[in-house]
């Protein structure tokens, strides 16, 4: 297969992603810019942070004229995730050149983030398919926030059951996840943590603590049932 | 604000969400990693994205609160179906969106 191929199924693995960017994208920019920021501010954010839940809650930050450090500290604290997914991904991307990595690291999302790891483990899966579904969806969210700065006040917000796209696409990437009985514990564990840790810690940095507990927890019941030492399982 | 204070905002932003996606990639991806830790990793996946779920499903309002039976929690038993029956991601968006738009009309 050539480059070109590689790339075409980079795009078929990666058009679920943009739909639901999309309408992400569009509430993104009507709110940005109700917001008071114009389109140059709300294309900058876009291309600099890329990362949809932390820039709604900056806009909100910035329309409730919060201190510039506390949003970037909120910021941090938000996308600290994708830590941990980098982590997960860096077992497929051994000994690829710094150079690559570094645009890789880009595009790591909630979304590219499941997609390609899934593709990966199946085998088969190459890191230029790996950065095309990282840039597509790129692309479709830098377009897509630009665009609801202009088409935005046009859509009602909450029509066509746009809201629920987010939480269809989370779903749908969990199933993929769920390849035997630990992990379905570990999922478990950890959702159920999520919503006791959220209820009780304000922000959102409940997501970090509850997957972190529910991993371990995931592993420590792994070893626990397996009672063997020396093998690398799940790869 | 000023235009200049917006940018090191943003500029301030990219860095704190940058650093996080890249550090792990530049320390793992040029050393074997230890066998625990690949299997540790192995099962953040599933952690993160039940979390994200979770929260998402059963969480509403602002200050927060637990609301187990809703349009969301409801809508996302079929969704569940349709992820589990097709493994399609984009069919999943498409009829967990629809599903929704009609629970909501129904609730």
């Amino acid at each position: 297969m050539n480059r070109f191929d590689l790339i075409l199924r980079g795009i078929k693995a990666a058009w679920p992603i943009c739909i639901g960017y999309l309408p992400l994208g569009f509430a993104f920019g009507v709110l940005a810019q109700k917001a008071g920021l114009d389109l140059l501010d709300i294309a900058l954010m876009s291309v600099l942070v890329y990362a949809g839940s932390s820039q709604f809650i900056a806009v909100a930050m910035l329309s409730s004229a919060a201190a510039p450090l506390s949003i970037i500290l909120t910021t941090f604290i938000v996308n600290l995730r994708h830590f941990l997914m980098s982590s997960s991904l860096a077992v497929y991307l051994h000994g690829e050149s710094r150079r690559f990595l570094s645009l890789f690291a880009y595009g790591v999302t909630d979304e590219s983030f499941a997609i390609n790891l899934v593709r990966f483990r199946e085998g088969g899966w190459d890191r230029y398919q790996a950065l095309a579904v990282n840039q597509l969806t790129n692309f479709t969210w830098i377009g897509s926030t630009i665009l609801g700065r202009f088409a935005g006040q046009f859509v009602l917000a909450g029509s066509y059951g746009i809201d629920y796209a987010l939480s269809a696409m989370f779903l749908c990437l969990l199933t993929f996840q769920l390849r035997g009985r630990i992990y379905l514990l570990t999922a478990i564990i950890s959702g159920a943590a999520a919503v006791a840790i959220s209820l009780v810690v304000s922000g959102n940095s409940f997501v970090i603590m509850a997957s972190l507990l529910g991993a371990t927890a995931g592993f420590a019941l792994k070893r626990y049932a397996r009672r063997r030492r020396g093998l690398c399982a799940g790869n | 604000m000023q235009e200049t204070d917006y940018l090191l905002l943003v500029i301030g932003m990219g860095l704190v969400t940058y650093i996080p996606r890249y550090l792990p990639l530049f320390l793992l991806a040029q050393r074997e990693l230890p066998c625990w830790l690949i299997e540790w990793l192995d099962m953040i996946p599933a952690a993160i994205l039940s979390a994200l779920v979770f929260s998402e499903l059963f969480l509403s309002g602002s200050p927060r609160h637990l609301e187990l039976i809703s349009a969301k929690s409801l809508a996302a038993i079929p969704t569940l179906f349709v992820a589990l029956r097709t493994g399609s991601l984009g069919w999943t968006v498409i009829s967990g969106m629809a599903v929704f738009w009609m629970a909501e009309k129904i609730l």
